[in-house]
Formats: C-alpha cells, structure tokens, sequence
C-alpha cells in the first residue's frame, strides 16, 4: 500500500466520523463540530494530493489548502454566531426541540 | 580568541557529541541543545523571580525579601521547596484530567516557542524557513490552556478571570502579529535569522536596528504594550488581579501545578521579549561596530535582561486597567496604529534612502498619534494631580 | 508507511472520535482540538510546513477557542437531561458508514492507478506562496479578504444583542 493510499484512508475515515457526529448529536454546536471534522479531512485529502502526486504546478495544491482553511474559519464564526442568535431566542441549542419554523 | 568565545557554546556541542557513533550524532545533538534550554531557562526564572520581588520592593518603598540568604539571594530556592512540598488539592467536582493537563499544556508551548529563537550567532535550536509563523502559531495554543485552567476548576471566579484573560489575549494578538509583519515586509523573510542578519549592519558604527527607524521605534512600543498584555502582566493583570479575582483562572492550583502556572507566565516573558530582541532589537548583534568583539549570546541575553526589568518597572509603576479599558484600548487605539505602521513601513522602503523618509514616516506616525489621543481624551476629565510619599 | 505516520494517524482518528463521541461538550471542543494538532503534525509530515503552521495558527488558536466561547456561551456544558444523541442516530451512523465505504472502496480500488510520487515533496518557500498570492492568486486573496470581512460583520451582527425598542 503506498503512503498516499494511507492518508487517503484516514482522510475519508475522518470524514466519515465527522459526517455521523453531524448527524446523531443532538446539541448544534456539536454538529458544527462534524463540520470543522469534514472540512479538514477535505484538507487531508488535498495536501497528501499535492506531495504524492505530479507536479506540473507546485503551489496549486497548497494555495488550495490554505484558502480552504481561510473559508472555514469564516465559516465556523458566522456558523457559531448563528447558533448563539438561536440560543438567545429559543434559550436551547436542542435541535430535536427546533422541529418548527414558527418561532 | 574572541570568535571562539562567540561560538564556544556551538564547538562543545560538537565536541561532545563527536564521542558517539556517527548514525546517533544528530539526534543526540539536538536531545543536548534542548536539554540546555530546560535547564537554563527556569534558572533565569528563579532570578528574575527574585529580581522582581527585591525590585518591586524597592520601587514600592520597602526592601524586599531578605531573610533567605545574604540580601535575600537564596529566596528562590526556599519558593521552589514551598511549591514542591505543597499539598497538590484538587476540587472533588473539579474535572480531572482537564485540571491536569492545563499547566502541561501551557508550559509544553512556551518551551516550544523557544526553539526558534536565535539565541546567538548560529546558536538557533531549529532553522527553519517560516521559523516567525512557527512562534505565532504556538503561542496562539497558550490561550487554550488558560482556558481549560479556568474551566475545569469549576469555580465562578476561575471561569470569570479565564474568559477574561482569553478575550484580553486574542484582543492584543491582532496588534502583536501586524507589529511582526511590518519587520517582516522590510527585511523580507520569516526567517528569524535573516531578520537579525538584516539588523548585523552598522553605518558609521551605528548599528540597522529597526527601533532605530520611526515604524520601527512605534513597532516596538506597540510591539511591547500587546507583549505585556499578551502574558497579563501589569497593567494589563486584570485576570489574575489578586484584589480582584482571588487569583483568576488559577484559583484552584496549590503545589507544584501553580508553580507550573507561574514558571509558564514567567517563560512566556522570557520567550516573547526574546522575539522583541530578535525583531526590533537586533537579535544577538552589538549596539557598536566596535564592540563587536564581545560574544554575541552575551548581547542577546543582556537584551533580555534589560527587557525583563523594563517589564517589572512598569508593573511597579502604572496603575491597573479595567476590563473593558483594556478592550477599548486595544481595538480603538493600538490596531489602527498598528494598521498605520505597517503603511508607514512600506513609505519608509519605497521613498528610498536619505533623509526625507525619516522625515516623513515620523511626521505621519506622530500627527496619528498626537491625533487619535486627543480625539480619545476629549472625553474624559481629570482632576489636578496630587502625591503622597511615604513618611 | 512510516510509524511517525501510523502514530500521527492513530491520533487524529481518536481526536476525532473522541469529538463526536462524548457527552461533555466540553470535552468534544477539546478533543477536536487534539484531532486539529493531530491534522497539523501530518500536514508537517507531508512537508507542507507553511499550511501545518497555519492550521495550528487558525484553527488551534482561532477555531477551537470560538467554540469553547460559544458553548461557554450557550451553558452547553451542563450536561442535558435526556441523551446526547438525537432520536434518529442508527439512520446517521448508517449514512456516515455508507459514505466511507464507497470512500473507502474508491481508494482502494484505484490504488494501482493512483500517483505515487515517493520523491523528495516540491520545496515550496513562502517567498513563492507570496509571490503566487500578489500574482497569479490574487483574485481568490482579494475575494476570501471581502469573505472574511463580510463574515465577521455578519457574525458580529446576528450574535449582538438586539436593542431594546423605545417604550
């Protein structure tokens, strides 16, 4: 098995572990959580592609890589502010108890 | 004579290691070089421990600890013994493992950070391209540990004092990282040794320090104000104002984990100044052309010393901030003026040499200044000053 | 496969589990900060050390700390009376087990065919991600700076404080 199979493995097994938190926990934080899990084994799976693989372009890869991580970032602030808001309103972060759209 | 001096400590670091086999030299080199930093820098700790308490003593009118040794030399010693034969109390609903690991973490990272500092003339632990990215991102993970401290003791106060402090420090790490960029841009690496080697040059026995340039001299005052508040020293103690807070995130520490606490506040210091040095300061280089004789890691930790005690004056001198003063200052005052230095660092290298960019990156720094205070202060009305000495 | 990786691998995995698995939450923000270092050590591994520094930078000492701050903030630690999980968890954990075996059956099935470069990784220094940035990325650096802007004053308005009307 050669290494990139290996990280390969690990980055879909890790995104597949974030993929079932995001789906069985109940608290919303925890599901962004999933989310954070998904995103990096995405960025696993992008830098083990620009060390093995051919490189017409060496840079693609990282620069990909690291305006991943940058959106992300974004991504969970506003994501973490929402789920304050909804705290603030519904005084839970239960989302078994949010099966409304009336608020 | 004096080049051997310079680089004693680099050729017995060769020597030693050239007694084992060849396979195990590299490892066995660095396991050395990590083993003097182990031991060296708490030694500095134990002495600026006492040279604060004697200090802070002084400054504050009243000698200082006296009774352990002759002058109190030995005072450390009796504070190592204390803290090591403690009681270790943990709170039965104190969340073990977390209580645990915070003082570990803590001091995991701030001896990390000391393994790019260029201590020396090749004298640097690890060299490494992007060796300044490597320091920010490992002092980033200080803030998680006073985090878990202030959680995992289940105390109102302890989670009070912790969120402060996280909010304090990742308030000041915007203004501590864009200070590092303006000297970054300049001498063009973020390598640590390129940015020292781009200070070794001297004009008319004058040395290229940065803080010898007006965005360098604001880079370093701005520099210094995110350092104090980044390892919440006075003024900036609010979380571990002992009138305040008891003592902050760390309330439920006794023992060896509290001794753990302060030895990473203390390295904390050590290692940020040592980065001020390394950035503004000129590194391990000597003030003079003609001093350049003396051993550059002499210079390096003369540096810091001075650092040290720069930073124990203040804490014996300015009164402490509020919270919310502290924030205000930071996003209102210091991030913009930080904003302006870099802008000023890019005029200063493209108005080329002579004297007109001095004249005017100074000009520019100055009016902001002098502007953003008295916009600041219209607000707020002091009464005359009065003092009160001591009988 | 070097043990350095089988090791680095190991943990993450267990950061990761550890993160979707345990009831404190708390503990779940600090486990996927284990699972981010873990993340960070492997990038270093793969010679990327400018995207290992900054995962350790962004994500260690940005991400993990907003999280704590918004389940500090939403009294998500109190542990909740009736279970961590929701109702329909087995539907979940099916989903998420079918996703990595068509994952898993992809790479393995592919791995003949799958570039193995075991030379030396392309030495990339942070003068030529620079360079790339203020040259041939300098659209997507411009976009992801009115992203991050636009998100935070996003974040920072959906999480104030509504003010009071007048009464």
């Amino acid at each position: 098995m050669n290494p990139l199979t290996g990280y390969l493995l690990v980055a879909a097994l890790l995104f597949a572990i974030g993929l079932a938190g995001a789906l069985t926990r109940r608290n919303a934080i925890l599901v962004l959580i999933g989310i954070e899990l998904m995103l990096n084994a995405a960025n696993l799976n992008l830098i083990a592609f620009w060390r093995y693989g051919p490189h017409p372009e060496a840079l693609t890869g990282m620069m990909f890589a690291i305006f991943s991580i940058a959106v992300a970032a974004a991504e969970a602030a506003v994501g973490l502010g929402l789920v304050i808001s909804i705290h603030r309103h519904a005084h839970t972060t239960d989302l078994d108890a949010m099966n409304r759209m009336k608020g | 004579m004096f080049e051997t001096l310079d680089q004693i400590f680099v050729l017995l670091r060769h020597w030693l290691v050239g007694f084992l086999p060849a396979a195990w030299q590299p490892a066995i080199s660095v396991v050395l070089s990590v083993a003097v930093i182990v031991g060296l820098f708490p030694a500095l700790f134990a002495l600026t421990v006492l040279l604060e308490r004697k200090g802070l003593g002084r400054i504050q009118n009243r000698i200082g600890p006296n009774r352990v040794g002759p002058f109190g030399i030995l005072q450390p010693v009796a504070d190592g013994i204390k803290s090591l034969t403690k009681e270790d109390i943990v709170p039965t609903s104190a969340d073990g493992v977390v209580h645990f690991l915070a003082p570990v973490v803590l001091v995991v990272a701030v001896f990390l950070g000391f393994a790019v500092l260029p201590m020396g003339r090749n004298m640097t632990l690890v060299n490494m391209d992007a060796s300044l990215l490597f320091y920010f991102a490992i002092g980033a993970s200080t803030e998680l540990s006073v985090f878990m401290a202030g959680w995992s003791s289940r105390n109102k106060y302890s989670l009070l004092g912790a969120m402060r402090a996280v909010a304090q420090m990742i308030s000041y790490e915007v203004p501590l990282l864009l200070s590092s960029v303006a000297v970054v841009m300049i001498s063009g690496s973020l390598s640590l040794n390129k940015i020292v080697e781009a200070q070794n040059q001297y004009t008319w026995g004058l040395p290229h320090w940065y803080i010898f340039t007006p965005w360098g001299f604001a880079g370093f005052v701005l520099y210094a104000i995110a350092t104090t508040a980044e390892t919440n020293r006075s003024p900036f103690d609010l979380p571990e104002g002992e009138s305040e807070l008891v003592a902050g995130y760390f309330t439920e520490y006794s023992g060896f984990k509290f001794a753990l606490f302060f030895l990473g506040e203390y390295l904390a210091m050590f290692s940020i100044s040592g980065l001020g040095t390394t950035l503004f300061l000129g590194g391990w280089s000597a003030p003079f052309s003609f001093l350049g004789w003396v051993p550059s890691w002499i210079w390096f930790f003369g540096k810091l010393l001075v650092s040290m005690c720069v930073f124990i004056w203040i804490r014996g001198t300015l009164p402490r901030l509020r919270q919310d003063q502290l924030m205000n200052f930071a996003w209102k005052f210091v991030l913009p003026l930080t904003m302006l230095n870099l802008f000023d660092a890019a005029l200063w290298h493209f108005l080329g040499d002579g004297w007109a960019r001095w004249v005017v990156c100074s000009a520019i720094l100055a009016v902001a200044y002098v502007g953003m205070a008295w916009v600041g202060m219209r607000t707020k009305h002091f009464g005359a000053r009065s003092y009160r000495y001591a009988e | 496969m070097s043990f350095v990786f089988y090791l680095l691998a190991a943990l993450t995995i267990a950061g990761g589990l550890a993160a979707v698995l345990l009831k404190n939450t708390v503990h779940c923000a600090l486990s996927l900060t284990v699972a981010f270092a873990g993340l960070a050590l492997l990038y270093l591994e793969l010679d990327a050390q400018f995207a290992g520094f900054a995962q350790i930078l962004v994500y260690i000492g940005a991400v993990a700390i907003l999280v704590v701050f918004a389940i500090l903030l939403t009294k998500g630690s109190e542990t909740p009376k009736d279970g961590v999980y929701s109702k329909n968890w087995f539907v979940g954990l099916v989903i998420a087990a079918g996703v990595f075996a068509v994952l898993g059956w992809a790479v393995l099935q592919s791995a003949a065919v799958l570039p193995h470069q075991t030379g030396p990784a392309p030495t990339v220094t942070v003068l030529q991600i620079g360079n790339a940035l203020m040259g041939r990325y300098v659209l997507p650096l411009e976009i992801v700076a009115l992203l991050l802007t636009a998100a935070l004053i996003g974040a920072v308005i959906v999480a104030m404080h509504e003010k009071e009307s007048a009464k």
